[in-house]
C-alpha cells in the first residue's frame, strides 16, 4: 500500500496499524514519587527511550495511550489516577513501574493503595524499587509484544465471530453483511 | 575523629534561658537536664507567652520555629506531647519546648501570629494526632485525604488501617475575597494539578485569577503522604534506613547520614574514619546530583528542555559510582548504623577524581546557556522574591534562604563529620528570587566539587569501613559460618535488631534543600518508639500561596521548580 522510491510494499490496513501503533507508544507519565526520577534518566540522553520510539511523552491523557504509572499512588491520589485512565482514549494500555504501583511495595501503610491493580487494569508490572532504566525498557519491549499479540488475537476473534454469524444467517436465510 | 559533634549547645543551665524562666510563674517550667540539648517543659496555659517572650527578648532571640510535632505515651496520664523546637540565628542556639496534653484536653494556641511557618506544622499536628490550634486560621487535614478518620500517628492507631476516598468528597476550597465592585470583570478559578507537569505531579494549585494576575490561591498537598513516620514504628533501627532513602529521593545519600549519624550518637557508638570520609564525599556527591535535578526541572518549567538534557548528564555519572558503591542508583540505603554497606570498591579514588574532571564542564554549558540569556532573566529576576526576615518566619533554611541574604547553613554553624576542617564557603546572595535560587544552586555545586577535592586529596583513611561492635554491626560472613558467638549476634541482629538505649536525640545535617533533622525516641526495645523527620523543604512549600500572590500563571510555573520541594520528603 505504500511506495518508497521504486519499491512496493503490500500489506492490509490492519498490519499497517498494528506495526504503528506498538511501534510509537506516547506514554503519559503518571509520576509522582522517586520512580518518576527513573523514569526521567530513562527519558534523558544516557538511555534514551526514544530508541524503541516511545519519547513522546505526553501530559494530557486525551493525547496518550501508555499510561505509565511511576510512583507510590496513595489513596488520596487514586480517584485523581482513575479519572486520567477514564479520560485516556481507546486504545490504551496501563505499565505499573515499580514495587509501589504493582503493590504498594514496602508501605503496608494507612495511606498507600496496595497496587493500583486496585481501581484499574494493568498489562505490564515492572518490578524494583526503583526498576532500573534497563528494567523499564524492557516493560515497554513486554508491552510491544503483549499489544501484537493481543491485537492480533482481536483481530481472530472479530473474524471468527463474523464467520459464525454468517453461519447463522446462511442458516436462518437473513441477508449476510 | 568522633561521630559526636561537639555539644551543640551550652550545657541547660544557661543564663539568657534562666532569665526568661524566671519571669513566668514557677512550676510552669521545669528544665529537663542531660538531654542533647537544652529542653524545657511548659505547662499549656503559658506556652503562648512563653514562646513569645523568647522570640522577642534580645537575651534569648529565637527567632525561627524549626518543627512540631506530637509524640503519644499512652501509658502517661499526661498521654500526648507536643514537641516545638526552637533556633536562633544569631546566638546559633536551640532550645526545645515540650508541652504535656491530657487526652480529654488537646487544645493549643495556635502561634502562626508569630511564626508563619508553623501554619502547616499545626495542621499535620492536628491530622496525625488530633490536636487542635485555637486561632488557626485553617486547620483542616494536610496529609491524609478528606475522608480519612482517625489520627494515624496515634499508638493505637492500627498501621495498616486504610479509609477509601470517592470523587464525591474531594476538598473544594472557598476564597473569601472581597467584591471587587466591577461587575464587568469575572474572576476565574483555576486548578493546577495534582497530575500536571509544572506541579511536579503530586502537588494542587487551586488559584482565583484576576485577569492574568492570581489574588488568591491554596495548595494542596498529601497526594504522597506514604505513612513514613509510622512505618518507622513497625520496624527495626536498620529497616528504618530503606524509609529514608525515599524522604528526599534525589539525594538518597544524605537521607540516610542524617539518620544513622542520629542512631550513632544514641548508641555512642564511634564511627571508623573510613566510613566518615566516604560518607562526606558521597553526601556532596549528592547534593550536586539534587541540584542539578532542580535546577534542571526549574529550566525545563520555564521552556529550556536542553538543560535538563545537560545537567542529567552528571547524575548518572555520579548514579554510576554510587552504583560501585552499593549496586543501586537512587535509593542507595548505603549507610549502615555505625558506618557503611560494604568496603569501597578499589576504584572509588579514580572513579571520583573522574567525576571532579567531568562535572564542571557540563555545568559551564548550563551557565553558558543560560546565564546571559534574556527570556530566563525576563523570567526569573525578580519573581517570588521573598525578604531574609520573611524566610527566617517561615522556617526556611538551606539554599532558598540562603539566596535571600541570610547565611545559615548547618556544615557551618554546627560542623558536623570533617566540615570544620574543609576549606569551603557558603554561598550568600541577596535576591531571594528564582533567579538567586537558581545561581545559589550552581555556586554550591561548585563548592562541594571543592570538598570533595580536598577530600579526595587527603586520600582513603585505611581501616575498617564499619564499627566492630557485635550489637551494632553483622558480623562478617565467613564469621558467621566459623563461629558460635558470630553467628548468634547474627542472628540477634536480624530477629530483633539493634537495641538503642532509651532516651530521645535530635541531630541534623545539612540536606540539599536544608536542614534535614531527625528527632528520634527510644524505649529500650528493638523498633523506634517515634522517629520525626523535620522536612526542610515542608516549610518552604507552606509560603508558596503567598509568593506567587500578584504574580501571573506564568510566574507561579517557573518559581516552584527553585524552591525544590520533593514530595517524598514534603508529605513523607
Ligand atoms: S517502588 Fe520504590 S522507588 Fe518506586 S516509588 Fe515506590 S518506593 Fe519509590
Amino acid at each position: 500500500m505504500s511506495m518508497t522510491g521504486e519499491s512496493w510494499v503490500t500489506t492490509t490496513f490492519d498490519t499497517l496499524e498494528d506495526w504503528a501503533a506498538r511501534n510509537s507508544f506516547w506514554p503519559f507519565p503518571f509520576g509522582t514519587a522517586c520512580c518518576a526520577i527513573e523514569f526521567m534518566s530513562t527519558v534523558s540522553s544516557h538511555y534514551d527511550v526514544s530508541r524503541f520510539g516511545a519519547e513522546v511523552v505526553r501530559f494530557s491523557p486525551r493525547q496518550s495511550d501508555v499510561l505509565l504509572v511511576a510512583g507510590t499512588i496513595n489513596d488520596k491520589m487514586g480517584p485523581v489516577l482513575k479519572k486520567i485512565y477514564d479520560q485516556m482514549a481507546e486504545p490504551k494500555w496501563v505499565i505499573s513501574m515499580g514495587a509501589c504501583a504493582c503493590s504498594g511495595g514496602f508501605y503496608r501503610a494507612y495511606h498507600v493503595m496496595q497496587g493500583i491493580d486496585e481501581i484499574i487494569p494493568v498489562d505490564v508490572y515492572v518490578p524494583g524499587c526503583p526498576p532500573t532504566p534497563e528494567g523499564l525498557i524492557y516493560g515497554i519491549l513486554q508491552l510491544k509484544e503483549k499489544v501484537a499479540r493481543d491485537r492480533e488475537h482481536q483481530r481472530r476473534m472479530n473474524r471468527e465471530s463474523k464467520d459464525q454469524e454468517k453461519t447463522q444467517s446462511v442458516n436462518t436465510g437473513a441477508p449476510t453483511v | 575523629m568522633s561521630t559526636l559533634a561537639p555539644p551543640q549547645s551550652e550545657t541547660t543551665a544557661t543564663p539568657e534561658l534562666d532569665a526568661v524562666r524566671a519571669k513566668f510563674p514557677a512550676g510552669s517550667i521545669l528544665p529537663q537536664d542531660g538531654l542533647d540539648q537544652p529542653v524545657w517543659i511548659v505547662s499549656k496555659d503559658v506556652l503562648f507567652d512563653v514562646a513569645r517572650e523568647l522570640k522577642e527578648n534580645p537575651q534569648t532571640q529565637f527567632d525561627m520555629m524549626l518543627d512540631l510535632f506530637g509524640v503519644d505515651f499512652p501509658d502517661r496520664e499526661e498521654r500526648f506531647e507536643a514537641v516545638y523546637s526552637l533556633y536562633s540565628l544569631q546566638r546559633k542556639a536551640r532550645l526545645r519546648l515540650k508541652v504535656p496534653m491530657r487526652e480529654d484536653d488537646v487544645t493549643l494556641p495556635s502561634m502562626v501570629s508569630l511564626w508563619k511557618g508553623l501554619d502547616w506544622f499545626e495542621r499535620e499536628a492536628y491530622d496525625m494526632f488530633g490536636f487542635g490550634f485555637d486561632g488557626h486560621p485553617n486547620l483542616r487535614r494536610i496529609l491524609c485525604h478528606e475522608a480519612f478518620q482517625g489520627h494515624p500517628l496515634r499508638k493505637d492507631y492500627d498501621p495498616a488501617r486504610r479509609w477509601i476516598l470517592t470523587e464525591d468528597k474531594i476538598y473544594k476550597p472557598h476564597f473569601d475575597l472581597p467584591e471587587t465592585g466591577d461587575e464587568m470583570f469575572e474572576r476565574m478559578t483555576i486548578n493546577i494539578g495534582p497530575s500536571h507537569p509544572a506541579m511536579h505531579g503530586t502537588f494542587r494549585l487551586m488559584a482565583v485569577l484576576d485577569g492574568e494576575t492570581i489574588v488568591a490561591s491554596d495548595v494542596e498537598i498529601g497526594y504522597l503522604h506514604r505513612c513514613f513516620e509510622k512505618m518507622c514504628e513497625t520496624h527495626t533501627w536498620q529497616h528504618v534506613i530503606p524509609y529514608t532513602d525515599r524522604l528526599n529521593y534525589c539525594s538518597a545519600f544524605i537521607n540516610n547520614v542524617g539518620y544513622c549519624r542520629t542512631v550513632e550518637k544514641m548508641l555512642k557508638v564511634e564511627v571508623p574514619p573510613k566510613a566518615i570520609w566516604a560518607r562526606m564525599i558521597l553526601s556532596e556527591f549528592s547534593r550536586i546530583m539534587d541540584h542539578c535535578v532542580c535546577n534542571g526541572t526549574t529550566l525545563v518549567d520555564a521552556g529550556g528542555l536542553t538543560n535538563f538534557w545537560y545537567m542529567f548528564q552528571p547524575r548518572e555519572e555520579i548514579y554510576g559510582l554510587l552504583e560501585s558503591v552499593c549496586g543501586a542508583r537512587l535509593t542507595v540505603s548505603a549507610c549502615r548504623i555505625g558506618g557503611l554497606i560494604q568496603d569501597l570498591p578499589p576504584d572509588f579514588e579514580a572513579r571520583s577524581r573522574k567525576l571532579l574532571e567531568m562535572i564542571p564542564p557540563l555545568v559551564d554549558d548550563v551557565e553558558k546557556l543560560v546565564n546571559k540569556n534574556r527570556i530566563w532573566i525576563d523570567r526569573s529576576v525578580g519573581v517570588a522574591a521573598i525578604s531574609g526576615e520573611d524566610a527566617v518566619n517561615w522556617s526556611w533554611t538551606g539554599p532558598c534562604l540562603r539566596a535571600s541574604g541570610v547565611g545559615y547553613d548547618v556544615r557551618r554553624a554546627h560542623p558536623y563529620d570533617l566540615y570544620d576542617t574543609l576549606d569551603f564557603e557558603v554561598p550568600v546572595l541577596y535576591g531571594g528570587d528564582v533567579y538567586d535560587r537558581f545561581r545559589i544552586r550552581m555556586l554550591e555545586i561548585r563548592e562541594s566539587l571543592k570538598m570533595i577535592r580536598q577530600l579526595l586529596d587527603r586520600g582513603m583513611p585505611s581501616g575498617p569501613w564499619i564499627v566492630d561492635d557485635p550489637h551494632v554491626a553483622l558480623p562478617s560472613k565467613e564469621a558467621c559460618y566459623n563461629q558460635m558467638e558470630a553467628m548468634i549476634y547474627h542472628f540477634k541482629l536480624i530477629m530483633d535488631g539493634i537495641s538503642v538505649p532509651e532516651g530521645e536525640m535530635y541531630s541534623m545535617v545539612e540536606g540539599a534543600n536544608g536542614e534535614l533533622g531527625f528527632y528520634v525516641i527510644s524505649d529500650g526495645t528493638g523498633k523506634p518508639y517515634r522517629i520525626h523527620c523535620r522536612p526542610p523543604c515542608f516549610p518552604i512549600f507552606s509560603a508558596f500561596p503567598g509568593l506567587i500572590k500578584g504574580g501571573s500563571v506564568s510566574d507561579a510555573i517557573v518559581s516552584l521548580g527553585g524552591l525544590n520541594v520533593i514530595a517524598g520528603e514534603l508529605e513523607r
